[in-house]
């Protein structure tokens, strides 16, 4: 047995974690004041802040559930990190409240005014209403906090006992863990984005919503455990071969991403249905199609090109700087599809939407960071854990 | 012995039971000096080929440059037919219907990356090649199967016929053995 007093975090964790709860802080005081002078803007910003964290948080959510069934050395070194970001659910639920509360200013299903208008939005109503969607919302982070909490508290139970049994169960919760996240991120994906216009529609959203997922995961992790292993005592177990197998997985990630974002584009296209292309017309004129540009270049064929290099996947530093990107980029992403609903009249940008997406994230990053504090940073009991570490 | 035949020793080939030996004596090879090693195991080990400096060879570059014509050609084979060649107004599309053209483009990027990787690695590898030395050793044979094999060729400068099978028995091996040509 591993020694666990060995594993605890850095005291400069601590400061970290303090650094990121004064810039929050800050980000989330400016918004507040944005809000006081134009409440419709300051939550429409909130929203895709808030969808950019808590893609962050579903794809750890995945990504440790991917660990448990695949087993592989990569995801041991990093399992506190994923678990400390999925832990964070309940957080994210509770910050979804500002969206709630200006749901009329976000979505037209939810203005009445606007239902009263059209006939169409009416028949929408039947799904698309606000008690339903609370109620859908509060199911979606109930099962999927409850799945959290079922293999997080079994991974730390691991530590304390190191009960051989455990390493099974959390398998057992992984597997329908992760079918059931793909169905309720699909839902989500149509509550949250797709409805912001009720009347369009693609039935492959849900899974690029989830390909971002992933890329968020590990454009997240990967900085992390940069961090991380640059300080005792995390020096002593991730190696130049961990990051090497992030810097695949971020790689592949990307292209999974790229490739739903293709698929859809592509299936849309060709059908060139008014009730579906409308989505894209908006996209890809004016200003958004020079956002839709960036995105091709720095959310794929940049980082693609980048990460095919191996050396660049083995320099820790390089490969977090590629992370870095993307994690931004899953930003702007998430502004393509959501922004455009809001400014018809071509691309605009905010302040409140740089605030809140700094704000949110700087909470969020010390909320993170607290809960990797509370314990040891490698599960120090898990059967496969020597294999994994580096060897003498 | 046919005519066309070169004679005489090709180097020491040593046999060992497990891939640590075998990763030490290739990285003590390395230390001491000699160059012209090479590995042979019954499954891919990636520390040995570090160890052997066979990191940095061409083939990324070859399928590299084998993807981006792919790529270019697919793309501009689908443009050139739809655009000059045979311009058809479909359903109000663009004549570079570039959406369109990703599929096709990806799978030529695909087909001649992986036909440059194939082929490249065939040619860098000096393939096919009908005889090799190694051959002539019977134990050689069980590299397929259970057993590691570190080869030091008689052409490395610092080869020398006692003092290397010297230095690999010092390793601890199962036998080492001369291989003629």
């Amino acid at each position: 047995m591993i020694d666990a007093s060995s594993w605890r975090a850095p005291a400069e964790l601590g400061r970290l974690e303090r650094r990121f709860w004064i810039i929050g802080g800050a980000g989330i005081v400016l918004s507040l004041l944005g809000a006081l002078l134009d409440q419709a803007q300051a939550v429409q910003s909130y929203l895709v802040a808030w969808l950019l964290w808590t893609g962050v948080a579903f794809g750890s959510f995945a990504v440790m559930t991917l660990h448990h069934l695949s087993r592989g050395g990569w995801g041991l070194m990093v399992r506190r990190v994923l678990e400390s970001a999925a832990k964070t659910l309940p957080l994210l639920a509770i910050l979804f409240i500002p969206v709630l509360l200006g749901l009329p200013h976000i979505y037209r299903w939810a203005d009445p005014e606007a239902v009263a208008a059209s006939a169409k939005l009416q028949e929408k109503t039947h799904y698309l209403n606000v008690p339903f969607f609370t109620a859908r919302f509060v199911a979606y982070f109930v099962v999927l906090g409850g799945l959290t909490w079922l293999i997080c508290s079994r991974s730390l139970r691991q530590d304390r006992t190191g009960e051989p049994r455990l390493a099974r169960r959390m398998q057992n919760f992984a597997g329908p863990g992760l079918g059931i996240y793909v169905v309720i991120s699909t839902l989500a994906a149509v509550d949250w984005i797709m409805s912001l216009d009720p009347l369009w529609y693609s039935t492959l959203f849900g899974i690029y919503f989830v390909g971002g997922h992933g890329v968020a995961a590990f454009a997240f992790v990967i900085p992390v455990a940069l961090w991380l292993s640059r300080r005792e005592p995390m020096s002593r177990a991730l190696t130049q071969r961990h990051f090497h197998d992030y810097g695949k997985l971020l790689f592949a990630f990307v292209m999974l991403w790229a490739y739903f974002a293709v698929s859809q584009l592509l299936i849309i296209w060709s059908g060139n249905l008014a009730e579906e292309i409308t989505w894209y017309v908006e996209r890809i004129q004016g200003g958004w199609k020079i956002v839709g540009i960036v995105i091709a270049v720095l959310h794929f064929f940049l980082p693609f090109l980048l990460l095919l290099s191996r050396d660049l996947k083995r320099n820790a530093g390089r490969l977090a700087i590629v992370a870095t990107l993307l994690l931004v980029m899953r930003w702007v992403d998430l502004y393509w599809q959501v922004g455009p609903a809001f400014h018809h009249d071509g691309f605009a940008l905010h302040w409140l939407d740089l605030t809140t997406v700094v704000g949110l994230g700087g909470l969020w990053l010390a909320t993170v960071f607290n809960l990797l504090g509370r314990h040891a940073l490698i599960p120090v009991n898990d059967p496969n854990l020597e294999e994994a570490l580096p060897g003498e | 012995m046919d005519p066309g035949r070169r004679v005489g020793l090709y180097g020491l080939v040593a046999e060992f039971d497990n891939s640590d030996q075998l990763l030490r004596a290739a990285k003590g090879s390395r230390a001491d000096g000699y160059r012209l090693v090479d590995a042979f195991t019954p499954y891919p080990i990636e520390e040995v080929s570090e160890a052997l400096g066979h990191h940095h060879s061409k083939l990324p570059l070859i399928v590299l440059i084998g993807g981006i014509l792919g790529a270019l050609g697919g793309f501009f084979l689908q443009y050139w037919v739809s655009v000059i060649e045979y311009p058809l107004n479909i359903g109000g599309r663009p004549l570079n219907s570039w959406v369109s053209f990703i599929p096709v483009t990806f799978e030529c990027t695909v087909l001649v990356a992986s036909l440059s990787a194939v082929l490249g690695m065939l040619a860098l590898n000096g393939l096919p090649r009908p005889y090799h030395p190694l051959f002539n050793e019977e134990r050689f044979a069980l590299a397929s199967r259970d057993r590691y094999f570190l080869c030091i060729k008689k052409l490395d400068p610092a080869f020398d016929r006692e003092g290397t099978r010297k230095f690999l028995e010092g390793f601890d091996p199962i036998g080492v053995y001369e291989v003629e040509n």
